[in-house]
Parts: C-alpha cells; structure tokens; sequence
C-alpha cells in the first residue's frame, strides 16, 4: 500500500509548524501521534463526542473528523494553547472553581468548545450555552458544573480584555 | 503582640479537585497518552460468530507481514479462565460463546500493520445451534453454552426471612408484575486499555486502568502465569470507570501475553465500536415481583424471582443479586420475604459491575409496586412510604442495621420543595381529559426512593484500606493511600480529611495512589466505600501524625501537649489562638535532633461490618445509605417524547464534606439514572450488537438534562469520617423509578420495561393501555 505524503504548514499554538503527513491521515492522529500533543483526546473518532474538539481559525471543529492536510495555512489551537502568561485561561479557571472536571477525558474538548463559544458571542444565555455543548459528550458530570463554568468564564470575560482568540 | 489563629474547618466547603489543573490544561496522562520506548500496538481478532466449534485458525499469512512481531492464539496462553466463574479463558481455542469472543491476537509496530495481520488470521468455525433468551435457554434441549454447566445454570440466589404465605394470608391486597429491564453499557469517555511491560527478570508492570489494583495481582496471576509478587500495577488516570473497571476482561492478559511473547512494552486500546462491543454491560434482568399490603398501609410481604441473562460467561454482573436482594427485603419495612434468581448462560454479551450494581433493577421494581399499593389502599404516595419507612436503630430482618437513617427526612424535603402532594392531585384530574390548549402534552410527577451500602460492603474477609504518611520539613505532607482515584474526587476528600487534623490547607498536601509497589493494600474503589473506608483510614494515619507533632512541641515549648492544637501550620495555644511554633520549624527541629526523627505514620482501616452468613443475612457494611428523588416531567401523548424538567433530590449523605464534589456525584448520577430510563438501549438482536456507536447509542445531552433541586439529609454516622457516608452509586439508583411513576401520574398509564423510548411509550399509550402484561 502507497502512502501518499504532503507537506503542510500551519499555525499551532501561535507557532509555526511544517510537516509532511500522509494524506488520509486525519488531524487529530498527526496531532496526538505526529505532533505529540496528547491534551486532544480520542473518544470515538467519528465526531460523535465532541472529545477531539479544537479551534481552528477560532471555531470549535471535531479533529477526527478533519483531514490534517485541511490544517494547511490555518491557525489551529489545542487545549495546550489556551493557558496565558498569567497561567490557566478564565474558561481553564472556572472549569477549576466550578467543578466541571470529574475524570477529566471530555474536560480539554469541552473548554475549547466553551472558549469558541466566548470567542463568538461573549452574551449568550444559558440555553444556547447547553446548545453549544451539545455534541460533547461527558458521563460523570451530568454537564450542570459544566454550564456553570462556562457561564462564569462568560461573565468574568465581559468585565475583563478578551484574553484569547 | 502574637498573632491570635482562629480555628477553620475545611468539613463541607466547596473544594476544587486536586488534580483539576492538569485536567483543564491536558496535561494529565491517560492509557493513551503513554508512550513506552519501543512499545508496539496489540490488537485483538474477534469471533463474530456467537456460538461455533473454532475448527481450524490460521495465523501463517499474518506471522509473515513485515512489522509484524507476534500472533498468537489459546495455544500460545494456559487457558486458564478469568472473571467471577473462572469460565473466561482469554483467547478461545475451542469454541466461541459470544460475538465479542477473542480468537487471536497481534502485536505490530504500527496500528495499520496490526490491523492487516488481523485480516489475514484464516479461522474455520462450525456454527453451532445458539440461544439468546434465558428462558430458552433453560428448556430441555437447549444449547449447551458450557459444557460443565449442561442446564445452562452457573448460579442460583435464594434468600427468605418470614413466610410470606403468611403474609400473603394477612394481606388485604396483592398484586404482581413481570419488570424488563435492558442491556446499558458504561460509556466512559475513554476507552479502555493497557500497557504491559516486562523487565529482564521476568517482572510485569501494567499500566493498568483496573478500578481494584491489589486485587487485580492476585486475580490475574494464574491466568498470566506470573506470580503475584512479580507484578506491578500503575493506574493512569482514569478516564471513567463506574464499575466497569472492576473485573479482569480478556484484554489486559492479551496484552500481557503479547508483551512476553515480544519482550516490549505493547499497547492495546479499543477503537469506541470495539468498546461497545466488548466492554460489560448493566445486567438485564427478568423480574416477577408479588407484594402485598392490608388495608391500613402496612406493607405485609414481597416475594421476588428473577431471571439473570448471564451471556457467555460469568463476570461480576452474576452477583447483582446480592444487591437486589437487599433492595426487595429493605426498602421499607417488609416482614415477609422471598426471593430467588436464576442466573443462565446465553449466547448474549455478559454483563460486569455498573454503579448502583443491580439496584438501579431492583428500585424500578420496587418503588413502582410501592406507588401501586399505596393506590390500592387509598393512600398518597407519600403518606405510604413515610408510614413503612425504617427509622433509625431498626435492624432489617436480613441483619442490615442502620444506626443512622435519613429516609423520612429525604421523603419529607423532596416532597415538601417539589410540591409534591398538590402537583400528583392536579395531574391525576387532567389525565384523561385533553389539555386546554389541545396540546397533547401531558405533565406528571413521581417519587421514588432508596437503600445502598454507605460505609462499604464486606464481600471479602477484609474491606479494609490502608494509609501512610508523612509529613516533611516545610511542612508538605504526603498521603499514600490504597484508594483509588477515578474522577470521583476521593483524594480530594482525603486531603480535606488530614488537612483538618493536621490544621493545613490541601495545597500543602500531595495524594500518591496510583502505584502498588508504593501504596498499601486496599479492596479497591467499588461499593460507595471510598470516602468512608480510605477516608477513615487517612484520618487515623493524621491523627496519629498530629499526636505525634503536638507531644514534640510539648516537649519543645515545655508545655502540656494536651493544651496545642495546629491551625494554619502553625503550632498554637488551643484556649487562646495564641501562635507559638512554626509547624516546619518543629519538623525541621526533628530532623536534626541528636535523636532524628521523621513523622511518618501509617493507619489500616477495617470496617465493623461482617461478611454474610449462608442465608445472605448480615450486617454487610459499617453504614447505610438513603436517598428520595421526586421527578417533574412531560410527555406529549402524541409522539411519546418525554421531557425531564425538575429533579428534587435528598440524599443521607451522613456530613457533606465536598459540597462541591458531592454535588457533582448527584448531579451526574441523576443524568446517568435519567439515561438508563429514557435514551439509553444497546440493542442485542441474536447475539449481535447492533448500535455499537455514539451514533446509534443515545446518551443524555446538555440540552435534555433537567433542573436539579438537591438536599443533604446530614444524619451524621458515628462511624463515618467526620460523620460521612458514601454517595458514589445512591444518586442514579431510584432515577427510573421516579420516572416511571411520573409518567404513570401524567397518564395513568403504567409501564414495566425500560427504556422508555418515544415508541414504547407510544405504543404503551396507544395498544394495550401499558399495563404490565
């Protein structure tokens, strides 16, 4: 079997980053197994869990569902992008404080969904933040620390310097 | 003038999760997050048929590929059998019982070599006559799944107090059901996996995600032929577990075998369809419950047998009716009792441990025929419960003794703050009429209760865990525990625990629980035992740490230890407040006394509960615990679609000690419980899954989860850590229950089978009025 390579290059974590990748290579492999960051987790691989969940271009995407050479002249971050100089993010902080973290496997998906959803709209209601989470799947939490924390981060954000886009 | 330290309690504040921050950065490891040098990936050969004599496999083609570094089959293993029934060898080499049955496998460089080499593994199979329903499977005739089991029978449960044919005589009502309840699985998000490795000795070390590491040597042992003290288990974190984690399944000996076979480190991790596939599942249960009551309310027996679809082989899931049975004789007062399961081998998957371990069955049961009887007498739901609800003292007749009980108070709060009595009168009125907006959406609200262990469960001759610790100059103390951490929170409490005997905060205090070569024995994290037995444990190794430290200040100020306390690192005067030593001062002291020192003590802690006797009667744990749930939902009576809206919940949680953590267990398991009752379904037709997917398997989403009004019945248990219970399981046990009484509220229409899906509601509303058949 021929695999076809190509080579790439991106933005990641406010990096530059060129790589060859195969091309049916998928973005959420090159990133845990090429790139060896492992904070993006593989939950089902076919973007039913929401586990895989990163920015790219400021917009919450499944990885596993995006082809790695797609990643190519886009800016892309993962959960270990979102901590600032000062340390962890507002969303990071309120994850913390709140609760929203039990065994922790959906947490990294969830906190890059709820910073696209702060990057979008820093003034949405409480249901369009459960609309926004819909498709990250979490077990322990029963999601209501989850909300909580999305919401406080949304809060604190509106009365501070957007931190992270 | 000194500063003056006012005593803090850290006992039932809102404590972040110590392991929080590499959580929310993605710094924390899971099983698939290692890499081992040279580690190579295994991969496992499934059968696919669900009952075939194995004629013929071959494994040329596949030892040939290129990167391919070893396969093996049953002739490459001893055979020897895991699980509950030791039926379970973990590659077959006769014949294949189920559809997950592993057959061969491969270890490879990468993952795409090993998932060819598995395509060119040739197996011949001659099918054999299959049986996927339990009554079938107990005809004559049928299907022999085990040869040593040829009525298809493992197990038998029979358990009585009373004589229920005399309750039965006093009865002024009886009344009987047949209850379906349905394949679940787990679902954690991470999928399951091990790393096994040996070094040049013939030492293992897994990296394990086992939920019971202690037990996990002893068990795999003979099936891996490495004696016990040769093995290592290290515990990554844990993406979920919720009993899943609490057997031994094929695939860690497979990994096992793999990496001896290739002396590497190997991996094998599930694809999520394999983990569908091949993980336990919640045991389906067939059950026919009889109660009777006479006409003043008091419950006067039950009589229960069921029916246990074991699959095609024994795991934990065999052994739920130790918990059912606890359920069916006290879950309110019931003189007599009878009840008997028949366990049976099928060609069906096999069922493990699953949080609530078969009360979740037991409770839909039981708390529907309570709703039921207290109709037949004319009684409010509540009214009935409260009067046949245990106080605390009682002994149950099966040797449960409940020295705290919180059950009225839980009855009495869920109902007071959920207006209860007033919403079930006004929807019973509107039942049959058609809503005033000609909307077909029907409102109902429904309670249920119930009963679980709260201070562990004694199934082995030890439910102890043990503790050490130390504390070290700059006064950093480090806790060794045997518990295990699996989201839950436990290292957390256990940090709050010896922070408040030592008077430090939990940053100054550092959790290890992950290594057996490091922590002390323990029976593992099952049963809701955690918080109480570990808990209890790190407390006496604290307060023996703290004796410690206050005799050597006392030594050191000159002063009657009796008269210091610590608070905020600090050694101080405990009348006054008044600050007189730094504690890592004192620590430091110790060090370089000309008699050093290190304060390093270690506590094991052993319930006084006591394993049961022949007939299951005992007093099986050191504590008891109770909870209410009151579910408000809707139901549009012309689609079948069930809305959760408001779940008011009290639980005897004995002293909140987390108050954010104890939330996020009621929260989650009342989501986990409201799953189990309306989307939840892993549907096995002829043996064969056939929604192995989040697609297709349909879990509870944030947009559905209801409101959750929660209460905390603090009963304080004079055995428990600081008063404390465990609450792990309680919260998604009577979820189902509650459900199905709301729904029978809205429309009067009452269903005995889970889950509650639009088409079997409709069906219910529409054909045979859903009554129990």
């Amino acid at each position: 079997m021929k695999c076809i390579k190509q080579e790439i290059s991106f933005t990641l974590n406010g990096g530059a980053v060129c790589v060859d990748v195969p091309v049916t290579t998928d973005t959420l492999t090159m990133l845990r197994d090429r790139l060896k960051l492992t904070g993006t987790k593989y939950g089902c691989g076919e973007g039913e869990c929401g586990a895989c969940t990163i920015l790219v271009d400021g917009v919450a995407v499944n990885a596993c569902l995006m082809f790695a050479v797609d990643c190519h002249g886009r800016e892309l971050t993962t959960i270990e992008g979102v901590q600032t100089e000062d340390g962890l993010s507002t969303m990071q902080r309120a994850f913390v404080s709140c609760g929203a973290t039990q065994c922790g496997f959906c947490t990294p998906g969830l906190i890059m969904q709820g910073t696209s959803l702060l990057n979008r709209s820093p003034d949405i209601s409480v249901e369009q933040i459960k609309r926004g989470i819909e498709g990250n799947l979490c077990r322990c939490t029963g999601y209501h620390k989850v909300i909580d924390a999305i919401a406080t981060a949304l809060d604190s954000n509106r009365s501070a310097p957007k931190e992270h886009s | 003038m000194t500063a003056l330290i006012e005593k803090e309690t850290l006992i039932g504040k809102r404590v972040p999760k110590l392991d929080a921050p590499k959580k929310v950065t993605g710094a924390a490891q899971y099983i698939h997050d290692i890499e081992l040098p040279g580690m190579l990936v295994g991969k496992i050969r499934r059968s696919e048929r669900v009952h075939a004599r194995i004629v013929r496999i071959d494994t040329t083609e596949a030892k040939a590929l290129p990167g391919v570094h070893a396969v093996l089959t049953a002739a490459d293993t001893p055979g020897v059998g895991l699980g509950h029934g030791k039926d379970n060898p973990p590659l077959k080499g006769d014949k294949v019982r189920c559809e997950r049955d592993e057959i061969a496998a491969v270890a490879a460089e990468t993952e795409d070599i090993a998932e060819q080499a598995l395509k060119l593994i040739r197996v011949e199979y001659e099918d054999l006559p299959a049986v996927f329903s339990p009554a079938e499977a107990l005809e004559d005739g049928a299907p022999i799944i085990h040869e040593q089991h040829p009525k298809n029978i493992p197990f038998t449960y029979d358990y009585h107090h009373g004589d229920v044919a005399q309750g039965e005589a006093e009865s002024d009502v009886v009344i009987e059901d047949n209850y379906r309840l349905h394949f679940v699985t787990h679902c954690c998000m991470g999928v399951s996996g091990a790393i096994a490795q040996f070094d040049s000795e013939g030492n293992l070390t897994v990296h394990s995600q086992t939920q019971v590491p202690f037990l996990y040597k002893k068990e795999i042992a003979p099936v891996i032929a490495v004696p016990p003290e040769k093995i290592r288990v290290i515990q990554p974190v844990i993406g979920g577990a919720f009993g899943s984690k609490l057997d031994i399944y094929p695939f860690e000996p497979i990994c096992i075998f793999l990496a001896r076979a290739t002396r590497r480190p190997v991996r094998v991790l599930f694809t999520r369809e394999e983990e569908f596939l091949a993980s336990p599942t919640r045991q389906p249960v067939e059950l026919v419950l009889r109660s009777g009551v006479k006409s003043d309310g008091t419950l006067t027996f039950r009589n229960c047998r069921t029916l246990h679809d074991n699959g095609g082989y024994t795991s934990w899931g065999a052994t739920t009716p130790f918990v059912i049975m606890q359920t069916i004789s006290s879950l309110y007062r019931v003189p007599h009792c009878q009840y008997h399961t028949t366990v049976v081998y099928t060609n069906n998957p096999y069922s493990g441990s699953f949080r609530g371990f078969g009360n979740l069955q037991a409770t839909f049961a039981v708390e529907s025929h309570m709703d039921k009887l207290a109709e037949a007498v004319g009684m409010d739901p509540l009214a009935f419960r409260m009067h046949n609800a245990q106080q605390p003292e009682e002994t149950t007749p099966q040797g449960m003794v409940f020295h705290t009980c919180g059950l009225s108070e839980c009855l009495s709060i869920t109902t007071e703050k959920s207006g209860f009595l007033a919403k079930h009168d006004a929807n019973r009125e509107t039942q049959a009429a058609p809503t005033r907006t000609g909307s077909a959406v029907k409102r109902g609200i429904g309670m249920a209760s119930l009963l679980h262990v709260g201070g562990g469960a004694k199934i082995y001759r030890s439910d102890g865990c043990g503790t050490i610790l130390k504390v070290d100059d700059h006064a950093h103390v480090t806790v060794i525990t045997g518990s295990t951490e699996i989201g839950q929170g436990s290292e957390t409490v256990i940090a709050q625990l010896v922070g408040e005997e030592l008077g430090l905060p939990v940053s100054a205090i550092t959790v290890i629980n992950s290594d057996t070569e490091i922590t002390p024995w323990d029976v593992g994290v099952h049963a809701s035992r955690t918080t109480f037995i570990a808990g209890n444990s790190a407390r006496g190794a604290a307060r023996k740490a703290r004796d410690k430290l206050l005799i050597a200040a006392g030594e050191k100020l000159k002063v009657d230890p009796e008269t210091l306390d610590l608070r905020k690192g600090l050694v101080v005067r405990s009348d006054s407040g008044e600050s007189l030593l730094e504690l890592g001062k004192l620590i430091r002291s110790l060090h370089f006394a000309r008699k050093a020192e290190v304060v390093m003590t270690s506590d094991y802690y052993e319930p006084p509960s006591v394993m049961q006797d022949s007939e299951f009667k005992g007093d099986v744990s050191a504590s008891y615990a109770f909870g209410t749930q009151v579910v408000e939902l809707e139901v549009d009576t012309g689609t079948g679609v069930i809305r959760i809206l408001k779940v008011t919940s009290a639980h005897d949680v004995g002293k909140v000690i987390n108050a954010l953590s104890i939330e996020g267990q009621i929260e989650g398991g009342v989501v986990m419980g409201m799953g189990y009752a309306i989307a939840e379904h892993l549907i096995v037709k002829d043996g064969r899954m056939k929604n192995p997917s989040f697609r297709d398997y349909k879990l509870v989403t944030a947009p559905e989860i209801p409101v959750v009004d929660m209460h905390f019945i603090e009963t304080n248990d004079p055995e428990g850590p600081v008063g404390a219970k465990g609450v792990g399981e309680a919260p998604a046990i009577c979820t189902a229950a509650a459900i199905v009484n709301a729904l029978y509220n809205a429309t009067g229409v009452r269903f005995c089978e889970l889950p509650l899906t639009p088409e079997i509601v409709l069906r219910g509303l529409k054909q045979c009025g859903g009554h129990c058949p």
